[in-house]
């Protein structure tokens, strides 16, 4: 009888949810907001996305073979790195930016750090604003022939005005995968549904940016500023993809809800104060580097235990 | 009204169809018997018959090692054989009494004691001593230590534990369909111990069947409630159901009768009961004989010390070529190298499967999802005393909350980069534990 069984310590059962099903499912989730990227900027946003989802899962590939590490690329995280980065980029840009980009993100942002799941900050918006500050002309171009050239937030600022509904389908200048709510929604819902991501983040970074902006924005309670804002420079897209980054967001109930407020506050502060109209990238990098202090501050207190010692 | 639960928790595929509908079915045994002296918490017994001597169903054939600990009784006729070390469930050698069962199963005369109506509390908690009940729904504590609490007058919830959480297990299910009555005559016997309190019979809401026949069998009573818990693992997790049934917290180094609760599994419940009366002496359990590998998966009373490949061959044998099997359920229960052990007190399912998902799923990098932080019914975080464990941090471990892990197994169920969460906190946790005791 002794025919070998297998032991292991409990439990003996697994769940069916894996990295790669994950990474799958936040790939998946994307394909609205590419496809619409495709749909409106033509051809040429389809060969961004593919170069900078080539170049990510080959930097990694490289980089394992050189290090002789195990070769992770069949995770498919790279393929979400690529196709986040991509999305982040006008589709104006040069084809060796998004080549530099997927190179930073997964070296140095990703790598160096210690591979899926060690990185303090997203590759991919770590990588967006390396190029934004490295080659800030190219990477703010957005003047495509037959699209109005402002972005809605450039329009904003100006104090003009904007029709909603191009905003809602995404008939607007931006960058490839930011202009339309209607698909990023749709890949938020993919995720809600598949249980990927929850509502916490992105439902509190909206619910405070948008208060922020009642507060402070200067147009008091007018849903249609604060509407527009919502819709535009890529907040939806941080809200949903980026923020809720599994690696570089807290990990706790309470951290969640915190990061939230704190991204929604700092997009506000950056956009109705700052330099720049975009505010999304530079709120979420700096939400990052807070994490682990968020974490540390929200740890959750243990079953029956009175507090935390 | 919402549904009673807590936070956290998983749902695993459950497996209970397989042997939900397979009536209770008594095994006797063939071939030796195998009584390990530590089948509960607590001291070892004591051996009170030496080897040659002839026994009897029913008689005691070891003692109580102090007052954290169980006699034991014969569940056979027949001779001993041997008292030696013996493998048992968790593949340690245990000092064990062997009987060779004579096949005549002649038992010793019970002396069936009053009515429990007319007994006192140190009456009855004499006979669930002198009987050997022990939690069976695994843990193994001596039962009348739990009815002695410092302050009976302050305990005012006794919690029937039915929620049967674990998948594939079917024994408490089987026992509620068959014999309610047992359940609720221990439970009143319970009652009439802790005067000032109300009885809970807590069941699992996809046992609907059950939950009718309990509502129905106490309904002239005003003293007992039965309750319907969300469907949810680990909802039969002692804290757990303190929590879900009286919105109570206890912490790992508190006791149920601090909340002024005491638990009691379903099947001990029943011992209780005819420990009381009937006087005999804990000697049968339900174990769930099941999985895909099994071909006629069964619920069996089975008498305590009956080897395991007996109740294999009476389930019909292999249909397919078992990979793991596990004594006890998928989440908690323990693998087995050898299927050479005996059914012990806390045996409640043996498990045959014909795939191991966890040696399919080689660990990888964690990805810092938090399932497991949102799964803990500990309400710890795993991933981070995981990563203590690993690097052997006792101080930080226990400054994290580590012992209050109740090894559940969520953690690393949900797991996605398929890690050993639980096995390196509960690796952890038994190095501590062993440290302070050496203190």
């Amino acid at each position: 009888m002794s025919d070998l069984l297998k032991v292991s310590s409990n439990p003996h059962v697994r769940s069916k949810a894996s990295t790669t099903s994950i990474m799958l499912l936040v790939v998946i989730s994307l394909f609205p907001a590419a496809g619409f990227g495709i749909y409106h900027f033509g051809v040429r946003a389809f060969w961004i996305i593919a170069i900078t989802v080539v170049t990510c899962v080959l930097t990694e590939l490289v980089f394992e073979l050189i290090c002789r590490k195990k070769i992770t690329i069949r995770d498919c995280s790279a393929i979400v790195t690529g196709m986040l980065l991509a999305l982040n980029l006008p589709v104006t840009v040069p084809f060796w930016i998004p080549v530099v980009g997927g190179v930073f993100a997964i070296l140095v942002v990703k790598m160096l750090f210690g591979g899926l799941g060690q990185n303090f900050m997203n590759p991919a918006l770590g990588a967006r604003c390396f190029l934004l500050l490295s080659f800030a002309s190219i990477m703010t171009n957005y003047e495509v022939e037959g699209i109005t050239s402002p972005t809605p937030l450039v329009t904003l600022r100006a104090g003009g005005d904007l029709e909603l509904m191009d905003l809602i389908i995404g008939n607007t200048g931006g960058t490839i995968g930011e202009t339309s709510m209607i698909a990023l929604v749709a890949g938020g819902c993919i995720l809600l549904l598949s249980g990927v991501i929850n509502l916490r983040i992105p439902a509190m970074y909206v619910i405070s940016f948008a208060a922020f902006l009642v507060i402070f924005g200067g147009n008091g309670l007018d849903y249609n500023f604060v509407a527009a804002h919502i819709a535009s420079g890529g907040l939806m897209l941080g809200a949903i993809f980026m923020a809720t980054d599994y690696a570089t967001r807290p990990i706790t109930r309470v951290g969640q809800y915190v990061y939230g407020v704190l991204l929604g506050v700092l997009t506000g502060i950056f956009r109705i104060f700052g330099a720049s109209p975009e505010g999304v990238s530079y709120a979420i990098i700096f939400g990052n580097l807070l994490v682990p202090l968020i974490e540390k501050a929200t740890a959750p207190k243990a079953f029956g235990k009175g507090g935390r010692r | 009204m919402s549904k009673l639960t807590f936070l956290g928790g998983i749902h695993p595929s459950d497996g209970k169809k397989l042997s939900k509908d397979r009536p209770i079915k008594a095994v006797l045994p063939k071939g030796d018997l195998v009584y390990p002296l530590s089948q509960h918490i607590g001291a070892p017994a004591k051996p009170v018959v030496n080897k040659g001597d002839h026994v009897l169903t029913g008689q005691l054939i070891a003692e109580a090692g102090g007052f954290v600990s169980a006699p034991i009784y014969a569940s056979v006729s027949g001779t001993v054989k041997a008292i030696e070390p013996r493998r048992v469930v968790t593949g340690d050698m245990v000092e064990s009494i062997i009987i060779e069962n004579d096949g005549l199963y002649e038992e010793v005369e019970y002396v069936v004691p009053k009515p429990y109506t007319e007994l006192n509390r140190d009456e009855i908690v004499a006979l669930v001593q002198k009987a050997g009940v022990v939690g069976m729904g695994g843990a193994g504590f001596p039962t009348h230590v739990k009815l002695q609490p410092k302050n009976p007058a302050k305990i005012d919830y006794v919690i029937a534990n039915c929620a049967e959480c674990e998948p594939y297990l079917t024994s408490d299910y089987r026992r509620m369909v068959e014999e309610p009555e047992k359940v609720v005559g221990g439970m009143r016997i319970m009652l009439k111990i802790f005067e000032n309190a109300k009885g809970i019979i807590a069941i699992e809401d996809n046992k609907p069947d059950c939950i009718q026949i309990m509502k129905e069998l106490t309904k002239d009573n005003p003293r007992i409630l039965v309750k319907a818990l969300q469907t949810k693992y680990p909802q039969g997790a002692e804290r757990q159901l303190i929590y879900a049934t009286t919105r109570r917290m206890i912490n790992s180094s508190m006791l149920p009768a601090d909340a002024g609760c005491v638990v009691d599994n379903c099947d001990t419940i029943c011992a209780i009961y005819q420990a009381v009366t009937e006087g005999k002496p804990l000697m049968h359990r339900i174990v769930t004989v099941t999985g895909q590998a099994i071909k006629k998966p069964r619920n069996f009373l089975v008498r305590i010390g009956t080897n395991y490949h007996e109740l294999i061959d009476e389930a019909g044998g292999f249909k397919e070529k078992p990979v793991k099997i596990i004594s006890g359920g998928p989440m908690m229960g323990f693998a087995l190298f050898d299927l050479d052990v005996p059914t012990t007190k806390t045996a409640s399912a043996l498990l045959c499967m014909t795939k191991d998902e966890v040696s399919r799923n080689e660990p990888t990098a964690c990805i810092n999802c938090g399932r497991c932080v949102e799964v803990c019914p500990g309400r710890v975080m795993p991933n981070k005393l995981a990563d203590l464990a690993e690097r052997f941090d006792k101080e930080t471990f226990e400054k994290c909350d580590g012992m209050e892990c109740c090894e559940c197994g969520c953690c690393s169920y949900v797991c996605p980069a398929k890690r050993q969460l639980t096995q390196a906190i509960k690796t952890m946790r038994k190095v501590i534990l062993e440290d302070k005791k050496k203190k």
